[in-house]
């Protein structure tokens, strides 16, 4: 037997709507009436399912009605981490939000995430933001020989920094974050999350000269506990409790 | 036509920690629990224990100074408030306060204000008379009405 598709494609199965996009967009060329640089605001109406993503609607317009809109993505499927922006005022990732999540009836704002500085469009400059992380040095730090085999770690052990191992460096804490839109000095949260991956990880050594950089007045002391850091993760992590517990390790001395 | 400049993010100035900072940090988080306690001891004694917010007089407030451990408590309460707050709104003009200038400007007015507070709270709670006289020696109205206290 054959599987074969008698059913016809089912289109009409789910609700589909008009929604309105309201997109924060900037030309760092200038384009029509906007000056090189000048941010304003377009909106755009698409046709879509109550099932459709963000993205998908992104997508419909960059394909159908102007191609100039630019925006990042890569998978499209919430595990790259390129497509995080702030929609309704809120920092998500495009391909994880669904249009019927979002109240359709009014139009949906979509700006670039905040505190990094905008290239075009919804595309901003992640360099300050990499480079936090590289500061934290987000590799493991072994001391002697390399292991003829696996690094064993129990699962107790594996435990105490499972959470931070979800990050996908897509910017949604650091750009949520009220202290780091301040003046740049803040390495952000997501550095921390990096650093604490590490720091709790039974396998690394390299724990305290971690510590020692976020040991900083613009390190984890920085942190007022605003928890937008842990709404806006996609992936649900609890960014604000593993800051906390650096600044306890920190405190205390004990790991 | 070329893109304008894109805005160089401030580098990081390695500041590390010292211990006095490190110092009001943990400050901060103890006095916030003792302020819980204080706080809520504060309001439910003058608001919901006897006839609530109507008993609030000079009398009440003579009545409840005219003790020592009134006294404590509410000058404890008096400098960790002054000083969890101060130390709070120090935090967000260092966050927020662009050039060193305003930093310098805001930050002498918030320690003048603080300092204020505190001796003029102090004084008031410390040389506190709850039983007032006139010229001829007779208590004024309105004084508690266990007056003389001690």
């Amino acid at each position: 037997m054959t599987a074969v598709d008698t059913a016809p494609a089912q289109v009409g199965g789910v609700p589909s709507m008009t929604v309105t996009l309201r997109i924060r967009r900037l030309n760092p060329e200038g384009v029509g009436d906007h000056a090189a640089g000048e941010d304003y605001w377009e909106e755009f109406q698409v046709e879509a399912h109550a099932t459709d993503r963000v993205l998908d609607a992104l997508h419909k317009i960059k394909w159908e009605q102007d191609g100039s809109l630019a925006f990042r993505r890569s998978c499209a499927h919430g595990v790259c981490g390129s497509d995080a922006m702030r929609i309704n005022a809120k920092n998500r990732l495009a391909c994880k939000t669904l249009l019927k999540d979002l109240n359709p009836a009014k139009p949906i704002l979509i700006e670039p995430i905040a505190g990094l500085p905008v290239e075009k469009d919804l595309i901003v400059d992640m360099e300050p933001f990499f480079a936090s992380y590289r500061e934290i040095m987000p590799f493991l730090m072994p001391s002697g020989p390399a292991p003829e085999r696996e690094r064993l770690q129990s699962p107790e052990e594996r435990e105490r920094f499972d959470d931070t191992t979800k990050c996908i460096l897509c910017a949604a804490c650091t750009t949520a974050c009220p202290v780091f839109w301040t003046d740049g000095q803040y390495f952000g949260p997501q550095a921390i999350v990096g650093a604490h991956r590490f720091i709790f990880d039974s396998r690394d050594e390299g724990q305290w000269d971690r510590l020692e950089i976020l040991n900083d007045k613009a390190g984890v002391w920085k942190c007022r506990t605003a928890f937008n850091c842990t709404e806006a993760c996609p992936r649900g992590i609890e960014v604000t409790k593993a800051i906390s517990e650096v600044k306890k390790v920190l405190n205390t001395g004990e790991i | 036509m070329t893109a304008p400049e894109l805005s160089q993010p401030m580098p990081r100035t390695r500041k590390r920690m010292n211990a006095t900072y490190r110092w009001w940090w943990v400050f901060q988080r103890v006095s916030g629990v003792i302020l819980v306690v204080l706080i809520f001891t504060h309001l439910f004694v003058n608001l919901m224990m006897g006839d609530g917010v109507s008993q609030i007089d000079f009398a009440f407030v003579a009545g409840k100074w005219a003790a020592w451990y009134w006294q404590v408590i509410d000058f404890v309460m008096l400098l960790l408030a002054m000083l969890h707050g101060t130390n709070g709104m120090s935090y967000l003009i260092n966050d927020y306060a662009r050039s060193r200038r305003s930093r310098a400007i805001l930050q002498a007015i918030l320690g003048i204000a603080a300092v204020v507070i505190i001796v003029l709270g102090s004084l008031v709670i410390w040389t506190f008379e709850p039983c007032p006289v006139d010229a001829t020696g007779a208590f004024l109205p309105g004084v508690p009405s266990g007056c003389p206290f001690n």
